[in-house]
């Protein structure tokens, strides 16, 4: 706070800094709506929030770097490599969507997510097999290398260009839309699929087209980036979380509100820096959050439709003779286990039981909620650091710990799902995200408490517990009492009005439900059951981190509900097994393993959707 | 009779051979997917000296085997991996990681579980101090020992007002500290004017420079790196923060950070890293020629390390004459042996290796990054006293 | 004392005036229809009334207790059921669970979380469905009723919380002929049985002339016309609207 007085002077004395941080924050807020616009563009027309945006900006980069190197120095090898950059990651755009969303605009929210998150990972790999894993500098702008200065403050040109860059493909967007043929059709397909359709226009390559406009906007932004930063293998996830924010903050959909969202996070940034130098990562979410609570469809978003839920699921049926015989079987099995297998399968066992209840618990709120978590992992982490600072501050004994995981979790859902009361479909998801990483900047951020990145460690469990057969057991019961809990939820008078809500919520706010908070309570018991689930894996892996509460987390338990069936109770337990088995084998044997993973992905999200679980059901229905 | 009884003892004699000839099997665990510019020359480090060892007849009559796994940059992958290779493929001992926290996880495991950790690549002082125990050891130069280095260099200069940047988690925060510390025991009128935390990987650089530029410092201390040490250089240069006012800056020299800038690396930046080409002992020399004839290409920093992982933990079972944990945890404590970078040596009293960074200036040769007016520090030097080691690292 | 009272509601959208000053009443037991040709205003006016859309100015009041703008969740906990112009039921449910829902809600048991709503009030489920004529369904999904039964199925709902006000939208809409009086006998039923009031709106005139006690004719957000059908049947005003001023006045 001294520093940020102390800062607030040094500015007041010198004026001319403060326009100069301005401008600063103009150009950044440019680059930053090139990438938005893009997305934002896809969103509008397709309905599709698409994760691989960011890697079109990534490839985008790479591509600029290299074409400028074939086509030589000087202005025409510059600008000409800018152009192919960004012709071909329009092209790439293309094949994206004829090859994979084009299968996908019908899906739920969830599984174009998803979708487009293994395009991420299969981008990923593919750019560091083409690449390399050096970070790759291209060369600045010709003509465009030196500063100005403007009341004695050195502003870079190219950071001028910048800036005016962004309002001039602004107006070239608006003109596309408004004045040429091509715009109107794609605006009135916006409004009324069916009608334009209906109507003979071919509605398949105007999306095509619409896709690789944005593409090209994001091939564009990553291009106009060379001058500015190295092509490197991690902007793609750098990008997208900031893209998200600005898309979400402006209104999905809205270019304009794309445009106004990066003035204000480009300049807010800008002079965040200033006065609160660590706390850069939070600001932006924070921005996030903040318009949303006020404004839930962004600045100058339209109340989204309402969500897509697709088919209907079929009625919970009391466990058959036979499903309850396969589970006492299997149980009896996972008792013996241990007098049978060695310390590595039950250490898998032990992962695989936690990862099912934190998946079950995620899936109460996907499935019978009908809301997308794409922030679940925050429960998970918040459980863990709930029992690692118990352990590490109060010296709190194991079992202690285990309890007080669910309950910080639990609060953290209620805080978390107080907040997104009035956001449904993508913005829910964009919401839930923002406050994990808020969530996780705190963890990642906090030193003096949470041992920042570096986690809390030492957390083993208590003596009684430490044997690996132990620790199994307990997993075990904990773990499979959680998951028989969620189950009898959820055919109870609450998972059923959860499921009620969902498919009708007029009929059930009228026949005197309150949809609101039934939803809210559900955040609340998935928080603390992934709680519990986080609690246990701190003690299991005898220490806690950042990453427990990353994305990459929150996309694992996706996954793993999707892999066993969405529709499904067995499916999250399920799908822990299979994507624990996947993971283990591809860490340990696969070199591309991204690629890999990314491919099933997008297999699973376009083909399978009814997940593992779903087609054993439907194989064992079969006569 | 007689015939089983001869037939029994060559069975036995065969099953004793089998054992003998049986791999040493070190358990590696890395960021390869995450961190692949780093972790890539640092396989083949390691490649090379498992073949020069077991070339060399291996160690105690077997071979070495390193069974390598990817931690994907998530500690908790790392501590279920180190599981699977202690429990399943049985390994001597665990080696590797590449970041801090990767580094703390694995640690905490082989204290749990009693098993010999040689840490490669972690930087954090926590590894061998506040968190060290009697299973890890750390052949890198810490974050203290390289921010002690370019103090001593820093303490030389006339500034007095610095100005730091650096990326905001434990790394860039605990780089600082020590720094500031160092820096004000050898200098009291030095103050500090403005911090920067740019978040890692994300740097906004033109405003981050611009909010350097408001405190008007004499000299910069910068511990950023990766793909935010281009940007922050590219701003800076363009909007003249580096004019008349000395960077120092951790790790800038090495190759892995210095190559991607080609031809616009700043101009004298006191660094630490390691200049390959320039480095002419006879012991530097056999390595290069056999890395690059090896894999037709130049050592980078990493390669060195996984090149002197391997070499250690040899000479550390070779000294302990067992593959007993205990054993060759007694062993590498004190063990001494040669490296490319000259002697080292695994202190008993911290676990800490003695290898060294060279310090120098960066500088532009031939459109390449480079370091020159370089000399070797020695890790031994800028460790702190017996004393202060001892109240930092938990008593056994 | 009436039941419901509309006293003066309007409501505005834009220009445009949907509603403008509406007031009628109905009485416990009485069947009142509201019609009027499309953009009379109904749906807006019923929406006022059940709580989908606060008024801009005039009062509702049920019992003689002002309910303007209460949210349909409040609306329930005094006694009024609805059923929706495009049936809602809840598709993921069996039959006989969207009643048992319809029951347990009634209790205020909605985040009951034991035992399993499949062993709640399944008798009295069972009775409601036999009422109204989806005895042979109960273990189907609702979501693959045809439509006419799904209507039905919201009405057993309703009806099994035990309602004193009905506001039922369209009851009819989709169903075969037969099927429409049948349905609107039940509901006469109820509703004298119990002393129900009933307000519907309803395109079918057949339905409406046949089952309503009164009418309220709106048009233009005006209520132009109300009393018993066979007063609302020889209203100039009625007559002039829905067949033209040249119509001949006694067609």
């Amino acid at each position: 706070m001294d520093s940020a007085l102390a800062t607030l002077r040094l500015m007041a004395a010198e004026p001319s800094f403060a326009l100069a941080q301005a401008l600063t924050g103009l150009a950044s807020a440019s680059s930053l709506f090139l990438v938005a616009a893009g997305l934002s563009i896809v969103f509008g027309v397709t309905r599709v929030v698409n994760f691989a945006h960011g890697s079109f900006f990534m490839v985008g980069a790479y591509l600029a770097v290299t074409a400028i190197g074939w086509l030589g120095g000087g202005a025409a090898g510059f600008w000409g490599g800018v152009v192919v950059a960004v012709l071909g990651v329009g092209l790439l755009g293309v094949l994206v969507e004829v090859a994979i969303l084009r299968r996908l605009y019908a899906a739920p929210e969830l599984f174009q997510l998803l979708a487009t998150f293994g395009v991420v990972l299969v981008i990923q790999d593919g750019a560091l097999f083409l690449w390399g894993p050096e970070d790759l500098l291209g060369p600045r702008a010709p003509g465009l290398r030196g500063a100005v200065e403007i009341f004695g403050q050195r502003i870079p040109t190219y950071d001028l260009f910048l800036i005016a860059v962004g309002p001039v493909v602004l107006v070239l967007l608006w003109l596309a839309f408004r004045r040429t043929r091509w715009g109107v059709l794609v605006r009135a397909a916006t409004a009324d699929r069916e009608m334009t359709a209906a109507l003979g226009v071919d509605e398949r390559r105007l999306f095509t087209g619409v896709f690789a406009l944005g593409a090209l906007l994001a091939g564009l932004g990553g291009a106009l980036q060379v001058p500015r930063e190295t092509a490197n293998l991690h902007m793609d996830l750098n990008v997208i979380a900031e893209a998200f924010v600005v898309v979400v903050v402006g209104g999905m959909g809205s270019v304009v509100g794309a445009y106004l969202a990066a003035l204000v996070i480009g300049v807010v940034h800008a002079f965040g820096i200033l006065l609160f130098p660590k706390l850069t990562l939070v600001l932006v979410f924070l921005i996030m959050a903040v318009v949303l609570v006020i404004r839930p469809a962004g600045l100058l978003g339209e109340r989204g439709a309402a969500s897509r839920q697709g088919a209907p699921e079929a009625p919970l049926r009391p466990a058959s003779a036979r499903l309850r015989w396969t589970a006492a079987a299997l149980f009896a099995a996972l008792l013996a286990l241990p007098a049978v297998a060695g310390g590595y399968v039950l250490v898998l066992a032990v992962d695989v039981a936690i990862l099912a209840l934190f998946a079950a618990s995620l899936h109460l709120l996907l499935g019978p909620g009908g809301m997308i978590s794409f922030g679940h992992a925050a429960y998970f982490g918040i459980g863990a650091y709930g029992a690692g600072l118990a352990w590490k501050w109060l010296a709190a004994p194991m079992v202690l710990g285990l309890a007080v995981a669910p309950l910080a979790a639990g609060i953290a859902g209620a805080a978390f799902g107080w907040l997104c009361a009035r956001a449904s479909g993508v913005y829910l998801a964009m919401l839930t995200l923002a406050y994990a990483q808020i969530a996780w900047s705190v963890a990642a951020q906090w030193l003096a408490v949470t041992g920042g990145d570096n986690g809390v460690l030492g957390l083993w469990p208590a003596p009684w517990a430490a044997s690996p057969a132990a620790y199994y057991y307990l997993s075990l019961v904990l773990c499979g009492g959680g998951i028989l809990a969620l189950r009898l939820l959820v055919h109870a008078p609450f998972g059923q009005f959860l499921r009620a809500g969902r498919d009708a919520p007029r009929r059930a706010e009228a026949l005197g439900v309150a949809v609101g908070a039934q939803q809210w309570l559900a955040f609340i018991v998935a928080g603390a059951f992934a709680g519990l689930a986080g609690g246990l894996f701190a003690y299991a892996k005898g220490s806690v981190f950042p990453t427990y509460l990353a994305i990459p987390r929150s996309v694992d338990g996706l996954v793993m509900v999707l892999l066993g069936g969405v529709q499904s109770l067995s499916g999250p337990v399920v799908g822990a097994l299979a994507y624990v088995g996947l993971a283990d084998e591809l860490a340990r044997g696969v070199a591309l393993w991204r690629l890999v993973l990314g491919a099933a992905i997008i297999v699973l999200a376009v083909a399978f959707r009814r997940g593992l679980a779903g087609a054993v059901g439907d194989a064992a229905a079969r006569p | 009779m007689l015939r089983r009884a001869i037939l029994g003892f060559a069975m036995c004699l065969a099953a004793t051979v089998a054992v003998a000839q049986e791999p040493i099997r070190i358990g590696e665990i890395n960021s390869y997917s995450g961190m692949a510019a780093f972790t890539l020359p640092y396989r083949n480090g390691w490649t090379l000296a498992t073949e020069e060892v077991n070339k060399a007849g291996g160690v105690l009559g077997r071979k070495l085997e390193v069974v390598a796994r990817d931690d994907a940059a998530r500690p908790e992958d790392a501590v279920r991996l180190a599981a699977e290779l202690v429990t399943n493929e049985k390994v001597a001992l665990l080696a590797g990681t590449f970041f801090s926290h990767i580094g703390l996880a694995v640690s905490d495991y082989a204290r749990q579980h009693k098993v010999l950790f040689v840490a490669s690549e972690p930087l954090t002082d926590a590894l061998t101090w506040e968190k060290g125990h009697r299973y890890a050891f750390r052949l890198r130069p810490s974050t203290y020992m390289q921010a002690a280095m370019l103090a001593e260099e820093a303490a030389k200069l006339p500034a007095r007002r610095w100005a730091t940047v650096a990326p905001n988690y434990e790394y860039g925060q605990s780089a600082v500290a020590a720094f500031k510390k160092l820096l004000q025991e050898k200098r009291p009128d030095v103050s500090f004017v403005a911090e920067q935390w740019p978040a890692q990987g994300k740097i906004d650089a033109g405003a981050t420079v611009q909010a350097i530029a408001l405190a008007r410092p004499d000299a910069i201390f910068n511990v950023t790196f990766g793909a935010d040490l281009p940007r922050f250089v590219r701003e800076g240069t363009t909007r003249g923060l580096f004019r008349d006012r000395p960077v120092v800056s951790l790790l800038t020299g090495e190759p892995e950070y210095l190559d991607p800038m080609k031809d616009e690396t700043p101009e004298g930046w006191i660094v630490t890293g390691y200049p390959w080409e320039a480095i002419e002992t006879p012991e530097h020399r056999a390595f290069r020629d056999a890395y690059r004839a090896r894999f037709n290409d130049y050592p980078r920093q990493g390669s060195v390390v996984g090149y002197v992982m391997i070499k250690s933990i040899a000479a550390g079972i070779a000294r302990a004459g067992s593959t007993d944990t205990e054993k060759m945890v007694d062993a590498m404590g004190g063990l001494k042996l040669a490296t490319p970078f000259g002697p080292i040596e695994f202190r008993a009293i911290d676990h800490q290796a003695t290898l060294g960074a060279y310090v120098g200036r960066t500088a532009v040769r031939d459109g390449k990054g480079a370091m020159v007016d370089w000399r070797y520090a020695d890790g031994a030097r800028y460790l702190p006293d017996d004393a202060a080691v001892r109240a930092m690292r938990p008593q056994q | 004392m009436t039941l419901l009272a509309v006293d003066g509601i309007a409501r505005s959208f834009g220009a445009t005036v949907a509603v403008d000053g509406v007031s009628f009443g109905v009485a416990a037991g009485e069947r009142v229809a509201m019609i009027g040709p499309n953009g009379a205003g109904k749906t807006t006016c019923f929406n006022l009334i059940n709580g989908q859309i606060a008024p801009d100015r005039g009062r509702v009041a049920i019992d003689g207790r002002d309910t303007t703008g209460r949210s349909p969740r409040a609306l329930q906990r005094l006694g009024v059921g609805r059923t929706f112009q495009i049936s809602q039921v809840f598709a993921s449910l069996t039959v006989r669970e969207n009643v048992q829902a319809a029951l347990v809600a009634g209790q205020g048991r909605a985040l009951s979380p034991w035992p399993p709503l499949r062993r709640r009030e399944a008798a009295a489920a069972d009775r409601l469905l036999d009422q109204v004529g989806l005895a042979g369904e109960a273990e189907r999904g609702a979501a693959a009723l045809a439509y006419g039964d799904a209507k039905r199925l919201e009405l057993a709902m309703v009806l099994g919380q035990g309602p004193r006000l009905l506001l039922m939208d369209e009851p009819t809409a989709g169903m075969g002929i037969d099927e429409r009086h049948a349905l609107m006998e039940l509901v006469s039923g109820v509703v004298r049985g119990r002393g129900v009031g009933l307000l519907f709106t309803e395109h079918d005139m057949d339905v409406v002339f046949g089952h309503a006690d009164r009418i309220v004719v709106l048009h233009r957000g005006r209520v132009i016309a109300a009393g018993t059908p066979a007063a609302v049947r020889a209203d100039p005003a009625v007559r002039e609207v829905y067949l033209g001023a040249e119509a001949p006045p006694c067609a």
